[in-house]
């Protein structure tokens, strides 16, 4: 019974290569009352940093990790409990606790990103949980199935989620046959054939909500909801310099700035998350089909496909956009007639990532609405 | 997640892709195909420490092993390129080049300038570098320094198998000369290496740690020395910047001025002898155009002006270690 009440705050798994990371502030002191998904540390890893947002409320009776100290995930870093809570059993609660054992090889196998053949090449995909609705996750101009890392565990909780690398990114074919949104549409829905998928919830970030809305408009049988994070395709304008800037960038100096226009806060950017970009820029092949896509869906620096007349109610549709983003206008989120809208605080064209529970939840709510 | 390979591995990956995607690329030296003309499997070797095993029989006709004279070889590498193909030539360890300088020196660093840039000679000469292997005096020298004096010449020098096989396809693909120097004390060390190609730049130096209170500048095996120097300082409350350099020539100054006019305090650190090494080159640059930033004297740590020693216990002094770094960096800082 105690063990309900007493909600431990462990070092999470971001992303399938994390086996530790770094507690490196607490945000929130001993005794603070915490509600679910307040910031309450920050933790760097050796892709990225990030806070870390309390998975239950309560207040925090114990702060275990220490400031600048790595530890496996899943090893106790704090504890949130109740105030009526007597001491020693949260002390004995704390000496008590095991980390558990990493994955084995095994497990850490099946849980591995897999590759598809599709119309228009190979995709790797990840895949994750077991629940009857479809999640496909479709990232945007230059990301890869990682940028989902800190949203696809929460959402398979409920559903199956598959985050896929778009043709031209992550560890996908680099060849891009067709690099019209319309193009990738197809890949997609050809991606849903591939692995028997009938019908699925489109959840899709900046380029890739624009091809979520491509597919609503082609295939609408094939799409049960959509929820579009700060996506393309809403209205003509777009930070073409931050584009022509990331297919033009080949070095960490180039990088620095330009991957701070994607966050309200600049500090996420870190130098791993510039080592990750640079290693992916360097691969045959990613240059011209980054400069392809470009030139597809913004030529002569405006966006070329608007689909926002394409949405109707027949599609529940979910627009998510960070306040501060700095690559496509917030005021877009009005052109989605009859969309429900949620402006984000705090973030800006990563949501997903700067506000990950919020998102996380509204994602999931969309989807128990919409089956 | 990702899949892990040696410094050995990713070599034999580049030449293996590079021969793949473009049919005038080749590669020749001494025993690289396994010993042919003796008894077995022809593949049995691939060189001297096995780099480029399996890629006799992948590419039949384009893995040529050569008679042991290195000035044949080396000279008729370069005359292909001269003539459009793209060789990679092995030659074993970097000490022999001695035989070939007028090869390297006076016609491939040469010919693009004197026939006014109508010529090019994209060859590609491997060789093991770096001390370490109790391999005594002729085949152990860390000649990096050498070879970066000459205009002309390109000069790479990876730390680990990423940039390892990122700079070979780069290597290979460059229109100039390059002198690619592996450290055989690296082939047996694993990072993580994607099975595409891809090329790393010249001249974009990776800075492997960040720190706000002193700069480290290396390349090679020192990298890793510099790094547990690094970890051993932060233990202490100073944190480096390690800027490894990946590529000699060209190089990134730009990287290291940054570096040095942020934290005031420069430690170059070279495997090779003191004189007239990339340690002194770099300490030039920075005492020239970034003098009115340092806060102290920039400190070197190198072999010392001698032969590489025979001694087990001697070489193991000879080469510079973390503690050295170590010392040389709180020096800088009045410790």
């Amino acid at each position: 019974m105690t063990e309900k009440r007493i909600v431990p705050i462990v070092m999470p798994k971001w992303g399938l290569s994390m086996k530790e990371g770094k507690l490196t502030s607490w945000l929130v002191s001993p005794g603070a009352e915490i509600k679910p998904g307040d910031s309450i540390l920050e933790i760097e890893t050796d892709k990225i940093a990030g806070s870390f947002e309390a998975p239950d409320g309560g207040v925090l009776r114990r702060a275990v990790g220490e400031v600048d100290v790595v530890y496996p995930v899943k090893a106790l870093i704090g504890v949130i409990a109740d105030p009526s809570v007597p001491d020693s059993e949260i002390d004995e609660y704390v000496s008590g606790y095991v980390t558990p054992p990493a994955e084995d090889e095994g497990e850490a196998q099946a849980d591995a990103p897999q590759f598809v053949d599709v119309d228009g090449g190979k995709l790797r995909y990840s895949m994750k949980g077991e629940g009857a609705e479809k999640v496909i996750l479709i990232h945007g101009f230059g990301g890869d199935l990682v940028t989902w890392m800190f949203n696809i565990d929460g959402i398979a909780e409920s559903a199956t989620a598959y985050a896929l690398d778009l043709p031209g990114h992550g560890q996908s074919s680099k060849k891009i046959a067709d690099p019209s949104v319309a193009g990738l549409a197809r890949t997609v829905v050809s991606f849903m054939e591939s692995l028997g998928i009938e019908k699925a919830h489109l959840v899709g970030h900046s380029l890739g909500g624009a091809i979520a809305m491509e597919v609503a408009r082609s295939a609408p049988a094939r799409v049960k909801s959509m929820t579009l994070v700060a996506p393309a395709g809403l209205g003509p304008e777009i930070n073409i310099d931050y584009i022509n800037g990331f297919v033009a960038a080949n070095s960490r100096r180039d990088l620095k700035d330009l991957l701070g226009k994607l966050f309200a806060d600049q500090s996420l950017v870190s130098r791993q998350m510039m080592d990750e970009v640079l290693k992916y820029k360097r691969l045959d092949g990613v240059v011209p089909a980054l400069r392809s896509l470009a030139d597809g869906f913004a030529p002569g620096g405006k966006q070329k496909d608007i689909l926002s007349a394409s949405l109707n109610a027949r599609i529940p549709t979910l627009v998510i956009w960070g306040k501060e983003d700095q690559i496509l206008p917030v005021a877009h989120a009005a052109n989605a007639k009859g969309a429900q809208v949620e402006i984000l605080e705090g973030a800006g064209h990563m949501p997903h990532m700067e506000k990950a529970s919020k998102v996380t939840a509204l994602i999931k709510d969309q989807i128990a609405r919409a089956s | 997640m990702a899949r892990k390979l040696s410094m050995r591995q990713a070599i034999n990956e580049a030449l293996d892709q590079e021969m793949a995607r473009d049919p005038t690329v080749f590669i020749m030296g001494e025993d690289i195909a396994g010993g042919q003309g003796g008894q077995g499997e022809l593949d049995a070797w691939g060189g001297p420490l096995g780099v480029t095993k399996g890629l006799y029989h992948k590419h039949p006709g384009r893995v040529l092993d050569t008679p042991l004279s290195e000035s044949a070889f080396v000279g008729a590498a370069i005359g292909a390129a001269a003539c459009g193909m793209r060789p990679v030539a092995e030659l074993m360890f970097l000490d022999f080049m001695g035989v070939c300088f007028d090869q390297i020196f006076n016609q491939a660093a040469k010919f693009k300038y004197m026939f006014g840039g109508k010529a090019e000679t994209p060859v590609v000469v491997r060789a093991m570098v770096g001390a370490g292997f109790r391999a005594a005096a002729q085949h152990s020298q860390m000649l990096t320094p050498i070879f970066t004096h000459i205009p002309g010449l390109k000069v790479v020098c990876p730390s680990n198998a990423y940039d390892a096989k990122g700079l070979l396809i780069q290597s290979i693909r460059d229109n100039d000369p390059v002198i690619f120097c592996e450290h055989k004390n690296l082939y047996g060390v694993e990072t993580e290496v994607p099975e595409e190609s891809y090329a790393i730049p010249f001249a974009e130096a990776n800075v492997v740690r960040d720190g706000d209170d002193a700069t480290i500048v290396t390349y090679g095996l020192m990298v890793h020395r510099a790094m547990d120097a690094a970890d051993a300082l932060a233990k202490k409350g100073i944190e480096c910047d390690v800027i490894d350099l990946r590529t000699l020539s060209p190089i990134d100054w730009d990287t290291v001025l940054d570096s040095v006019e942020r934290t005031g305090r420069l430690v170059c650190v070279d495997e090779a002898n003191p004189r007239c090494s990339i340690a002194s080159d770099v300490s030039a640059k920075v005492a020239q155009d970034a003098f009115k930033s340092l806060k102290a004297g920039i400190g070197m740590v190198t072999a010392p002006h001698t032969p590489v020693p025979f001694s087990p216990a001697l070489e193991d002094i000879y080469i510079p270690s973390a503690a050295q770094i170590s010392e040389a960096v709180q020096r800088t800082m009045g410790k």
